[in-house]
């Protein structure tokens, strides 16, 4: 049993104290991902928590200073896996604002599709999550209907359903196809009717309004102190949304609402959540149609001209000196990045995912740190949770959508 | 440009000649009787009724929460019920990266399952370290306990997920009833250090 | 009036003097450095003046740099103007031999966590933290494993074929 004590730490006189401790443990189906809650219950309400993480940390930040800057993005992709998507653009972003590369129009507005995609599968992933906690697991099966069907639509695009490691620096590896915006139009005209029917089930639901009102509330003074980003802060009271107030990749283009909420507490949650996922869908149409006014020659752009990070065309390769030249040098990873140090940010879908790149011209970051929404916010769960009931602090859990992967990195 | 395809004129099921029955064992049959070996019956029984307790810790989880979901049915494989509690389920499957801090957390869970139990790796993590070689990440969680099958990929599709549980089905199906008493999976228990 | 670097520069050399220097703006983000031993004066000040209100604290990491003798681990703190829509980027060096640096998390709640990280990762010791320990790795770790001197892999590991990873090798 000393394995079992290694991991449970009983706190000093735990003979003589009146409260039980519970053992949120690491293996939990209430805990998607891995991490620790060590609660103490008076009975049925929680006197305190104690958080422990690491659990499925990868040293993401030190493989990084091993790889040049295109090899990244692999890893950036396991860092929010619901929505890697957004992840990787992110790191591209970061890396564009680095070489001061500007991408055409085009790439932006399709860059804008596959983030509000991957904005879309995250937040179908955390509502219907909160569902199946509360007991309501329908919704839940339902949903991943639709999140299959943006699988397929990443797949056409990059070959991969989860972890996309999708475009490049510069933009994409490839011009979406005929399928692939097809697909695009199946969901947009099935979604919303799914999302409708999601809406009916638990909005109104009085279980569920009884489960998550009043549950886990922070007022936008604290949450602000907490470093809360994303929907959790939005629920809270403030409007503070990167897409807003750095536009990147023309989001500035775009008209949309960012959902805010009172109280900050579990309904309130859901409710931004929800409606975010409806203004990712009129971001997508928008998109969309702006995307197919580009005719002719424009139409055919999906990438910047960045020598040095994306790969020539292999007709190029085998007839042109240099592109053979850049070829043998990104393959090998001979390129040299600029000497600099850079914050970026995007709006991840849990908040502001931030990169904080230090570069000494070397051919591999000197020091790359991801600002992590999941690990900044989960700190304040033992305000969230004091003083209410056990079955709340499930509640509270999946409602802050915790993601072990970038929680630990 | 390529034609469409995939799903999005989806082809009607071909119901009548595509039901696949559960193969019998071999064994005599006659008017009213049907003798095989004990083996072949436990087996049969055995492999259709499969437990999983999924252990999912990073991306892979989520590829098996596609695979349990409707399209890629897990279920229709015996696996309905899957289980948390490790006392009550046979197979654990162990999705997405185990770091050092989480090693002792798998071993004992193995601990606490029941005979006969089956451990399937699922993903380049789980079986050998996957992309990530550090200083914090097991590299493959066999350095902990022993496992039956591996399932490649990062993440797999949740096909190969399946893949794995019929290969899974079939190692189960051909088990000896012996061989958890036997010499050689005492051996093998105690090279991992478990009683 | 919007809130300019400039301005921003100007208030903190009002206030500090000599005390804040090397102001640089790469890609545009402001960036100074102060004593570590003033790191909670310049942040309660930039928090509490009605016109920089940089209440918000984005991030909070250390880089190493080995070569930089007496002054090897920079703790560096992003803060953002929420309402001006402004970020600056703040930096603190410490000897890698003491490393001790005052907390932030009196100031900011969500200094706590990201301290405690910097901390497993460079060893740099937060005096007045409330729970200075390991948060990401495992407990009994004894090293800082992202100070520049200590490697990626695991080292204890056997059965790596270096042949099979282009390191030659004899196994």
């Amino acid at each position: 049993m000393s394995t079992a004590e290694h991991h449970i730490k009983l706190p000093e006189g735990s003979i003589e104290k009146t409260t039980t401790t519970l053992n949120l443990g690491p293996t939990h189906p209430a805990t998607h991902g891995v991490f620790q809650n060590i609660l103490e219950l008076d009975g049925e309400r929680i006197v305190s928590a104690e958080q422990t993480v690491g659990y499925i940390h990868r040293a993401f930040e030190k493989i990084a200073e091993r790889r040049p800057l295109y090899q990244i993005t692999p890893l950036t992709d396991r860092l929010n896996y619901c929505s890697s998507p957004i992840n990787n653009m992110g790191w591209h972003l970061t890396c564009e604002k680095l070489l001061g590369v500007k991408t055409p129009k085009r790439v932006d507005y399709l860059r804008i599709i596959i983030m509000e995609l991957a904005r879309v599968a995250d937040h179908l992933i955390c509502n219907s999550i909160m569902g199946v906690d509360s007991g309501a697991y329908t919704g839940f099966l339902y949903v991943m209907q639709y999140r299959e069907l943006i699988y397929e639509i990443w797949e056409e695009v990059c070959g991969s359903r989860l972890t996309t490691n999708i475009g490049r620096i510069g933009g994409f590896e490839r011009n979406f196809t005929n399928t692939a915006f097809t697909k695009l139009e199946k969901f947009l005209k099935e979604y919303p009717g799914v999302l409708r029917e999601f809406n009916k089930l638990f909005v109104r639901n009085r279980i569920f309004m009884d489960r998550n009102i009043g549950v886990g509330p922070i007022s936008a003074e604290r949450a602000l102190n907490y470093g809360f980003t994303g929907p959790n802060l939005r629920a809270a009271g403030v409007d503070y949304d990167v897409r807003v107030h750095t536009p990147y990749s023309s989001y500035e283009d775009f008209e949309f609402v960012v959902p805010v909420g009172t109280t900050g507490d579990c309904y309130d949650r859901f409710l931004v959540r929800d409606q975010e996922m409806w203004q990712s869908i009129s971001l997508i149409e928008q998109a969309y149609r702006k995307v197919q006014e580009f005719k002719g020659a424009e139409a055919e752009v999906f990438h910047a001209d960045v020598p040095e990070y994306y790969l020539p065309p292999k007709e190029d390769v085998y007839t042109k000196m240099e592109a053979l030249i850049w070829h043998f040098k990104i393959i090998m990873g001979e390129i040299d990045m600029p000497v600099g140090e850079l914050y970026n940010s995007v709006e991840g879908a849990n908040g502001e995912l931030g990169f904080y790149l230090v570069s000494d011209g070397g051919r591999t970051p000197y020091r790359l740190h991801f600002r992590r929404p999941c690990f900044v916010y989960y700190q304040a769960y033992e305000e969230l949770t004091k003083g209410s009931m056990l079955s709340d602090a499930i509640m509270v859990m999946s409602s802050l959508n915790l993601i072990a992967g970038e929680m630990d990195a | 440009m390529r034609p469409v395809r995939f799903n999005i004129h989806p082809i009607q099921a071909d119901l009548k000649n595509s039901i696949q029955m559960a193969d019998m064992p071999e064994g005599h049959q006659g008017e009213g009787f049907f003798s095989t070996t004990l083996n072949g019956v436990v087996g049969l029984a055995r492999k259709n009724s499969i437990w999983p307790l999924p252990f999912a810790t990073s991306c892979c989880g989520i590829e098996f929460m596609a695979t349990m979901g409707s399209h890629y049915d897990l279920a229709r494989f015996g696996s309905e019920r899957v289980g948390f509690s490790p006392r009550q389920c046979d197979l654990l499957m162990v999705m997405g990266t185990i770091a050092k801090k989480m090693g002792p957390v798998v071993r004992q869970v193995y601990l606490q399952m029941a005979e006969p139990r089956w451990v399937m790796a699922v993903g380049a993590c789980a079986c050998s370290g996957g992309i990530f070689d550090t200083y914090s990440v097991l590299q493959g969680i066999d350095q902990v306990v022993p496992v039956d099958v591996y399932v490649p990929g990062c993440p797999p599709r949740p096909e190969a997920i399946i893949d794995g549980i019929l290969k899974m089905q079939d190692l189960i199906g051909k088990e000896s009833l012996r061989r958890r008493n036997s010499d050689q999976y005492k051996a093998l228990l105690a090279s991992y250090g478990i009683q | 009036m919007p809130l300019t670097n400039d301005i921003i520069q100007q208030k903190l050399v009002e206030k500090f003097g000599e005390m804040v220097m090397n102001f640089t703006e790469p890609f545009g983000m402001l960036t100074f450095e102060a004593p570590k031993d003033f790191n909670l004066k310049v942040m309660q000040f930039l928090f509490d003046d009605p016109q920089l209100r940089f209440q918000f604290l984005t991030d909070l990491q250390a880089v190493h740099y080995p070569d930089q003798k007496g002054r090897e681990i920079a703790v560096v703190y992003h803060l953002h103007n929420l309402v001006d829509n402004v970020r600056i980027r703040f930096k603190v060096f410490t000897d890698i031999n003491q490393p001790q640096v005052f907390t932030a998390s009196k100031l900011f709640s969500s200094a706590n966590w990201m301290e405690r990280e910097t901390y497993d990762f460079f060893g740099v010791i937060f005096v007045g933290h409330p729970n200075l320990k390991r948060i990401l790795n495992v407990d009994e770790m004894d090293y800082f494993p992202l100070r520049k001197e200590y490697p990626l892999e695991d080292q204890s590991r056997v059965d790596k074929d270096d042949e099979m990873f282009g390191r030659g090798g004899s196994v």
